[in-house]
């Protein structure tokens, strides 16, 4: 086994141009495989709105779609990202209107120093889509990837209660 | 005055932080941008034996590595609180100025590159050899050699009160509680991390700073590198957090300056999560220990306060134990000592509710024991102990409040007709308890002169600016609604410019204050601007305002009147003066030191828990706060740092502690995975209730603050309503499973299949 | 974080042969432990070969009761599973309880049989540690080790396993099926993972170059009401204190099935077959389940701050239990 298969693709630890669908638009860069999609976003397409509260995993400031999923950008490689469909806050609005779970964060005061809120919301809305928004120890449950170190907490249920609500139950 | 001020108002800067468009210090791009890491000691105490940086300095896009040996000489700056509005290091000792290790994280060399990664990579590399000596890093270690300070927490307060006959006062007790605490150091881990960019321009240097105080920054780093503040511009908007740990300006501000000075290129760094628990401080590991006598009805007679912690070895820093303790009750005689270990940590700082979080837990966890020792109920012994003068000096509170969030919180908390009996209430698995506490914080007048601008175009909009800057506390929003009330006009109408040293002087916002001074200022500066333009009216022969007295005149939606109606606009009256603009400087003193008032902001905190009564696990099930911080500006953004200050006292009580390996020498817990912070399961909904009190003292507008009151008491209340539950007492923060497994009621398998509660042990 | 090289491969087979020509290669799944510990320097890898494009996603109902989940299957998509959440709840309970949603979309279910311990001395890069650094000592049995194991431990190592997947697995009696230069082979999850021993950092019988294909769930009919009780100090997004995977059948009064596995007490995912043989054929009683605990847990070696781990698997053990007892009665 092994010698009939045709030479791996491997490529070096060097800078490579690689094209990311990002909110919707098609965006060249150069990255090492060891750029974080995060600090691909934030450093190399100044998309600074996903955060970096730990780089380790430990605190959704970086949550982000892939492919519609939500997920940590600092935990996922710039790399694997590579034909995927990405989606920070920058593309969560529309135009000028902001989402209708962003006015409900500003109307609920779901936000203090608003570092984390960027991941907040991107996981709020995604959650919606899961369907696990049923009650408020669901939504605590399904939010709990996202530390709030101002603690918000409870206006941020109330936030995603409303928008729920709106769009007609979990 | 009707308009914007109280009125519940969204934040004006919710729009660009829902959307992800407020920039943090790290989101400025510039040309030419390289980023730093700082390597930190791996040892606690000893020397650097070698340094070794040629494997780092040879890795790809490394343009520095900077050792003891590259650093030029920095000044020695003394330690003072932000709050006093002068040059404020975190710690007198600044690094990397020779060999000598202090503390485990210590920074010893700083790694510029090109990239992030390059320089994260590139720090790996350096090899260092440590000659290394023993360290302390717990009070156990050295609590032989504890020693009194004369003052503490930064020179602000003094180590030891006395009032009354302490000796005396606890032989007249009927009753007396003993009751000891212990305190895991905790760390703020505020959600963006330190974070400088620092840009030269010739001798001029600009920094992007994630700070609680942008002229401490300029002041401390001017004072630090010998530059003039006028060369220094700091531009900080938006910062994600502080709790404390950004109000003391910490070395890597000017290790990065100098890192930019030296690679002659804009420099980034932002310091590692991890490394965050070695680089601004924190609540340090404490012990106190609270003796109450009491009469048999209750009134207190004395109260003995000491505390012990942990301290670097340089600073005399402790947070004050008996700020708040020693006021909130009548107790004819007090004694308060703190005594402090040299350690090899960093200097510690203040942290949410500095000194209270920790000195109004133990006092409102023994008036707890005094209250069940005494069979009274726990409000009405507060009530009963109540003050209306500050016990230290005989002065009048400038307000007061406390009896009625007492009595507002027992309400809406339904605190009557509750069975005192500990371990009396079981839903399933669950013991159900309930326990309060009150809370007091201080309101402190150390700061200097605050100055803001106000400037009204002729169309009607104003822009007011001030150099402060926004880290959640709803500042900006304030500024915004007492700018617009000032001024007479739409809240709609006016932009608040901050954020830029270069703006109109503003202090620190530390210690509930920023609400306080800053608006203090700009109050000032809108209605300097509108009484001059009210006095440009009165005298003009062309104004319907003519021959008024300018008392008379009042502003609303822009429109300058009598009360019977005539009037005009300010576009009205400006365009026919051809006038552009008008502008006014407001500046505000706080009062002297010694104003004759006693100065608290008071609260009341209720909580209740659910303790698994088979795994120990405690949940915080409701909360309810009642608080009288003077004039409320903005009930909403109020009332959600309050709801922010209770959920801290929830996670103080179950959930923060940083652990030392005192082998090492190092936080055995730095991550946030492993310094447990609470998620959003852990957050009960919270009941936070706002009780306006008139304050003559604090200020034009007679705000008292809430950015820690919220905190103060809460844990008080949550430990209380663990004994409530359990019977046991749980005298070490914070309260974890393996303190309570040891006493809980017999497990599930020797329980009657009744259902019925096993009766409680007791603690 | 050190450079690396990069390869994303569409077969097995090139995979395999990638990482297996590269000393330094590794596979890159979910990447939620491996790019966290390749940035904290503790893994070192100097390829990443990235099979996501592998089709290894699936997840397939057995005509048999029985489960097979690709090894690429994200931990949401299982617990969300119809199969999964019939046939074996603990499976379900025990992955939507083990991360964030976010962490859940990323991780797959082979990665997470190959997630490495949360040990704080581990992660530090700088402490001693025989599974990091072997030979250097171990900081953690002296330390700070609160949340550290008292089951499987060796002098060498007492690393708590992280994963709640692999308990309930444990418990199931999985089988992990793997491709690798000498083939095909099926591993019993049991066996998959070592104790730590002397050779602390040796943690799963796989080869370098071994790709994890799929994990296969035999029919467990017991397990159809089964349950994975977690203690930890944080109501969510936490590793475990204690926790039990659970599934019990009682028949005439006696326990004519029982499955037991415990996490956050012992090195690997822990079998509690000792607990399992005192239940069968006796009471399905809490006494009876004390009993039982006391008996798996008498092995336990505690230290002094996590002595209470003792205790605290023992009370989860007979709470697991007795959940299931009166849900059955």
């Amino acid at each position: 086994m092994g010698t009939d298969i045709k030479a791996p693709p491997v490529t070096g630890a060097g800078a490579r141009t690689i094209t990311l669908t990002v909110n919707g638009r098609e965006r060249g860069l150069r990255v090492e495989p060891r750029v974080s999609l995060l600090d691909a976003l934030r450093e190399h397409l100044g998309l600074t709105g996903s955060k970096k509260g730990c780089d380790q995993g430990a605190c959704g400031a970086c949550t982000v779609w892939v492919d519609g999923r939500r997920v940590l950008a600092c935990l996922t490689l710039a790399v694997t990202c590579q034909g995927r469909e990405v989606t920070t806050i920058e593309g969560l609005g529309d135009g000028d209107d902001l989402h209708p779970m962003q006015a409900a964060f500003v109307a609920h005061d779901a936000l203090q120093c608003g570092y984390c809120t960027p991941g907040q919301i991107m996981s709020a809305v995604a959650l919606l889509r899961e369907g696990h928004a049923a009650d408020d120890a669901e939504i605590a449950e399904w939010m709990s990837g996202n530390l709030c170190r101002c603690a918000a907490y409870p206006n941020i249920r109330a936030a995603i209660r409303e928008v729920r609500d709106a769009a007609g139950g979990a | 005055m009707s308009g914007s001020i109280g009125r519940e108002t969204a934040r004006v800067d919710g729009p660009v932080k829902v959307t992800g468009a407020a920039r943090y210090s790290a989101e400025f791009p510039m040309p030419g941008l390289a980023h730093a890491q700082i390597v930190g000691a791996r040892v606690a105490a000893g020397r650097i034996a070698a340094i070794d940086t040629a494997a780092a300095e040879r890795a790809a896009g490394v343009a520095a590595v900077l050792t003891h040996r590259d650093l030029p000489e920095v000044a020695h700056v003394p330690l003072v609180p932000s709050l006093m509005g002068g040059p404020a290091p975190g710690e007198t000792f600044f690094p990397m100025q020779d060999g000598t290790v202090h503390y485990a994280g210590q920074p010893i060399a700083i790694v510029v590159a090109d990239t992030l990664e390059q320089a994260q990579h590139a720090a790996t590399l350096v090899r260092t050899e440590y000659a290394e000596a023993p360290s302390v890093t717990t009070i156990e270690q050295g609590r032989r050699d504890a020693y009194e300070p004369e003052k503490i927490f930064g020179g602000f307060m003094p180590a030891q009160l006395r009032r009354g006959d302490v000796e005396g006062g606890m032989a007249a007790a009927d009753v007396r509680v003993d009751a000891a605490f212990r305190f895991a150091a905790n760390h703020h881990n505020a959600l963006e991390m330190l974070t400088t960019t620092a840009v030269w321009d010739g001798d001029r240097l600009t920094l992007h700073d994630s700070c609680q105080g942008i002229k401490a920054v300029q002041l401390t780093v001017a004072a630090l590198l010998g530059l003039s503040p006028s060369r220094i511009r700091v531009l900080t908007r938006f910062v994600g957090g502080a709790f404390g740990s950004k109000a003391m300006v910490w070395p890597h501000v000017a290790l990065t300056a100098l890192a930019a000075r030296h690679v002659r290129r804009p420099v980034r760094l932002v310091v590692a999560r991890e490394q965050m628990f070695t680089s601004c401080g924190h609540r340090e590991e404490q012990e106190q220990r609270v003796r109450l006598g009491a009469r048999r009805d209750g009134a207190l007679t004395a109260i003995r306060h000491h505390k012990i912690s942990l301290t670097s070895p340089f600073d005399d820093w402790a947070e004050p134990a008996f700020g708040a303790a020693s006021q909130l009750y009548a107790a004819p005689a007090f004694e308060g000592v703190h005594r402090l270990v040299r350690g090899n940590t960093m200097t510690p700082t203040f942290t949410r509710g500095p000194g209270e979080a920790a000195g109004v837990f133990s006092l409102e966890c023994a008036m707890d024991e005094l209250a069940c020792e005494l069979g009274a109920d726990p409000v009405e012994l507060r009530l009963r102990n109540l003050t209306d003068v500050d016990p230290n000096t005989g002065h009048p509170w400038s307000s007061g409040g406390l009896a009625e969030c007492l009595r507002l919180g027992a309400e809406r908390f339904g605190w009557a007709g509750r069975d005192p009996a500990p371990g009396a209430r079981r839903e399933g698995n669950q013991l159900i308890g309930t326990g309060m506490s009150a809370a007091a914080y201080p309101v402190a007048f150390f700061m200097r002169t605050q100055r803001a601008r106000a400037r009204l175009y002729s169309d009607g909009t104003a822009v007011v600016s001030t150099a402060a800057q926004e880290f959640g506390t709803g500042m900006t929003t304030v500024l915004t609604q007492v700018a617009a009330d000032g001024l007479g006009v739409d809240l709609r109408d006016v932009r608040l410019d901050f954020g830029d040293t270069d703006l109109p002087t503003a202090g620190s916002p530390v210690g509930s204050n920023g609400a306080m001074m800053v608006s203090a200022a700009v109050h000032n500066a809108a209605t300097a601007l509108r009484d001059q333009l009210i006095a440009m009216a009165v005298v003009d022969p062309d104004s319907p305002l003519h021959g008024a007295h300018p008392a008379d005149v009042t502003v609303t939606g822009g429109r300058l009147a009598l009360s019977g109606g005539a009037g005009e606009s300010y576009q009205d009256l400006m365009e026919r003066h051809r006038a552009n603009d008008a502008e006014a400087i407001g500046s505000w003193d706080p009062p002297p030191l010694d104003t004759p008032y006693g100065l608290l902001t008071f609260g009341a905190q209720f909580a209740e828990v659910a303790v698994d009564a088979d795994l120990g696990l405690v949940r915080v099930r409701r909360m309810t706060g009642v608080f009288a911080p003077g004039r409320v500006l903005n009930p909403m953004t109020a009332r959600s740092q309050l709801m922010g200050g209770m959920l801290w006292g929830m996670s103080q009580a179950l959930l923060e502690g940083t652990r030392m390996d005192a082998r090492l020498g190092r936080w055995a817990n730095a991550s946030l995975g492993d310094y447990l912070v609470p998620v959003n399961a852990d957050a009960p909904d919270v009941d936070v209730a706002l009780i306006e009190v008139d304050d003559p003292v604090t200020g034009p507008l007679g705000v008292k603050g809430v950015g820690e009151i919220g905190q103060v008491g809460s844990a008080a209340a949550i430990a209380n309503a663990v004994h409530h539950a359990t019977g046991h007492r749980v005298r070490e923060l914070p309260i974890t499973v393996e303190q309570l497994l040891p006493h809980l009621p017999v497990p599930a398998a020797a329980r009657s299949a009744t259902g019925r509660p096993a009766p409680p042990a007791t603690g | 974080m050190r450079p690396f090289g990069y390869a994303r491969v569409a077969d097995a087979d090139t995979a395999i042969a990638t990482v297996r020509e590269h000393p330094g290669g590794a596979f890159l799944a979910g990447g939620t432990t491996e790019v966290d510990l390749v940035r904290q320097n503790v893994l070192r890898p100097d390829l990443l070969v990235d099979i996501n494009d592998l089709p290894l996603a699936g997840i397939e109902d057995r005509p048999d009761g029985g489960l097979r989940i690709g090894a690429l299957a994200r931990m949401s998509d299982v617990a969300e599973a119809a199969g999964v959440a019939d046939r074996f709840p603990m499976l379900a309970q025990a992955l939507l309880l083990g991360a964030s949603a976010q962490l859940r979309n990323m991780a797959s279910m082979g990665g997470n049989l190959c997630q490495r311990v949360r040990c704080g001395y581990f992660r530090d890069a700088t402490s001693p540690c025989n599974k990091r650094d072997p030979g250097s000592g171990c900081a953690a049995i002296d330390g700070f080790h609160r949340g550290h194991a008292v089951l499987g431990t060796s002098d060498q190592c007492i690393a708590v396993h992280p994963s709640d997947a692999a308990v309930a697995l444990v418990a199931l009696d999985a089988m992990v099926r793997t491709r690798g230069p000498g083939g095909e082979r099926s591993i019993a999850i049991d066996d998959f993972f070592l104790l730590p021993g002397d050779t602390p950092d040796r943690e799963r019988a796989l080869e370098h170059g071994e790709l994890i294909t799929a994990i296969e769930v035999p029919a467990v009919p017991v397990a159809r009401r089964s349950v994975y009780v977690k203690v930890r100090d944080r109501a969510s997004y936490e590793f475990a204190l204690a926790s039990v995977a659970a599934a019990i059948h009682v028949q005439d009064g006696a326990i004519a099935d029982v499955r037991l596995a415990l996490g956050g007490v012992a090195t690997k995912p822990w079998r509690a077959r000792a607990a399992e043989r005192s239940l069968l054929g006796g009471p399905a009683t809490p006494d009876a389940f004390a009993e039982a605990a006391g008996r798996e847990l008498a092995a336990a070696v505690p230290r002094p701050l996590n002595a209470y781990k003792v205790e605290l698997a023992r009370r989860t053990i007979v709470r697991a239990l007795t959940a299931l007892a009166e849900d059955g009665r």
